[in-house]
């Protein structure tokens, strides 16, 4: 059996000012935590929306694996307008994501999937308590439930950790670790963070202007890496 | 009060009304279309003074005219940068528009007095009949919309990343907007109608923390309104639309008060 849950062929995105991606091919397997990592500007984003279907590669494929209709994927995205004065509880907010043409109502199996993701996610305590009040951490823990809560086979991260603290940090990519360990979620996290990404991910792929490395975490050299901290 | 036949006619439309204005406003304030609204009351305005300058009714017309411009709004506003100045614009054409209307069809001043601040007590059976069945409309498509428009109001950067079809939702939002600022119109008149779309919703969002509770909280308010109004406008003789407006307002200011020393407490 095949345990590839996708794989890039050549992919190339030409915009008109600049081109990246220069013929990028990479394998991730299902279950695997990779860290997509580069300067800004090289194409991380762009792969994270030719992965999503938000944008057409301008040569090259992405194979998913039984077919991109069966992998689900759950998606964290950069930046979110969450204000101070956002109305939604932290449980009603992560239930946002059981959309679709349904009754109004949550089902009981809805009702269980909720409270068990609001556990896995540390998120429990604060279910009630209005988003737009919690901190930056409680947050993303709350984002990274509401991409959690339909089971996807894929959870990709756009640079979460990017606004918190070192502590929250940690905390976050321990959680999605562990998630990532439990029930077999393969992770895909765009971050610049270095240090915490060799210490939670299996595999990396830098990205550069002129070409790409990947491998095994440890085989990552902090001196290919210009953009880190 | 009751045993006059206007009264029911009244108290029974403006209860429907509240009851719309309470659930779709939810989503008017959670997608910052209060100003929008606005403008597509006043579009209703051209709309049924073009109604009475052809001789269809003013309700025909607004329907018309709000239905083809809200899409239209939408589509220019879709750019948060320029939403404000588009929206000015087109406010701006369609008073132009009504008050042109207006002069061509030589009606007159109290006629428009009518269009624009609401005649509550005029209503008759067949309108109020008119107002359930498009009532009725707007609230089984919002309920059959409601999960997708719910992720796409209250988080369409997470909607869209799910693939949510956020331009899908904003048309069928804004047609249903454009349904109900036309039914509203008629008890509230066009320049108040925004008041029933935004403050009600506005003051349950610092009272409820999930979207079917604001919902309940919008429509409880928006009925003390209406049906205190009804009645302060009976006893005393004034425009119903003023004790509206000034019990919606009260409702939004003690609803920020509450929140501030929440906040505090």
């Amino acid at each position: 059996m095949n345990d590839l849950i996708l794989e890039a062929h050549d992919l190339w995105e030409d915009f008109s000012e600049k081109q990246v991606l220069n013929n990028l091919s990479f394998k991730l397997k299902r279950g695997t935590f990779l860290s997509i990592v580069g300067e800004n500007g090289v194409g991380k984003t762009t792969l994270i929306k030719i992965i999503l279907g938000q944008l057409k590669p301008t040569k090259g494929t992405i194979e998913f694996f039984p077919n991109r209709k069966a992998v689900k994927i759950g998606y964290v995205p950069q930046f979110r307008n969450i204000g101070d004065e956002y109305p939604l509880s932290v449980k009603n907010f992560v239930s946002l994501n059981f959309n679709g043409y349904k009754l109004p109502w949550l089902s009981r199996h809805e009702k269980a999937r909720l409270k068990q993701i609001l556990q896995q996610t540390n998120l429990t305590k604060i279910e009630n308590e209005p988003l737009g009040q919690t901190s930056g951490g409680e947050k993303q823990r709350a984002y990274l439930a509401q991409a959690l809560i339909n089971q996807p086979d894929l959870l990709i991260l756009d640079e979460s950790t990017a606004s918190l603290d070192p502590i929250a940090k940690e905390n976050l990519l321990e959680l999605v670790k562990n998630l990532n360990q439990k029930t077999g979620v393969t992770v895909i996290s765009v971050t610049h963070d270095i240090p915490l990404t060799k210490q939670f991910s299996d595999e990396f792929l830098l990205l550069k202007a002129d070409g790409y490395e990947t491998g095994p975490i440890n085989d990552l050299n902090v001196y290919d890496y210009q953009g880190g901290q | 009060m009751f045993s006059l036949e206007f009264m029911q006619h009244a108290y029974l439309a403006s209860t429907i009304i509240a009851i719309v204005c309470g659930f779709i406003g939810v989503f008017v304030v959670s997608r910052n279309m209060p100003f929008l609204t606005h403008t597509l009351s006043e579009i209703g305005f051209a709309g049924a003074a073009f109604g009475m300058f052809v001789g269809l009714s003013p309700l025909d017309g607004m329907l018309i005219f709000t239905m083809i411009s809200s899409v239209l709004v939408g589509k220019m506003g879709s750019r948060a940068s320029r939403r404000e100045d588009s929206i000015s614009a087109i406010s701006g054409l369609f008073i132009g528009l009504g008050v042109l209307f207006l002069a061509l069809s030589n009606k007159s001043a109290s006629y428009a007095t009518n269009i624009l601040f609401g005649s509550v007590v005029g209503i008759n059976a067949t309108d109020v009949y008119q107002m359930i069945g498009l009532s009725i409309i707007v609230l089984v498509v919002l309920l059959v919309i409601y999960r997708n428009l719910k992720f796409d109001s209250f988080d369409p950067i997470g909607a869209k990343a799910q693939h949510v079809n956020s331009s899908l939702m904003s048309i069928v939002f804004l047609l249903l907007l454009a349904l109900s600022v036309s039914v509203v119109a008629q008890i509230v008149g066009s320049l108040l109608i925004f008041i029933l779309l935004t403050l009600p919703a506005a003051s349950a969002k610092y009272f409820a923390h999930s979207v079917s509770k604001m919902i309940a909280c919008s429509i409880a308010f928006g009925l003390i309104g209406v049906w205190v109004g009804l009645y302060l406008g009976y006893v005393t003789n004034w425009p119903v639309s003023f004790f509206i407006a000034t019990i919606e307002c009260l409702i939004y200011f003690s609803a920020l008060a509450f929140n501030y020393y929440q906040k505090k407490a």
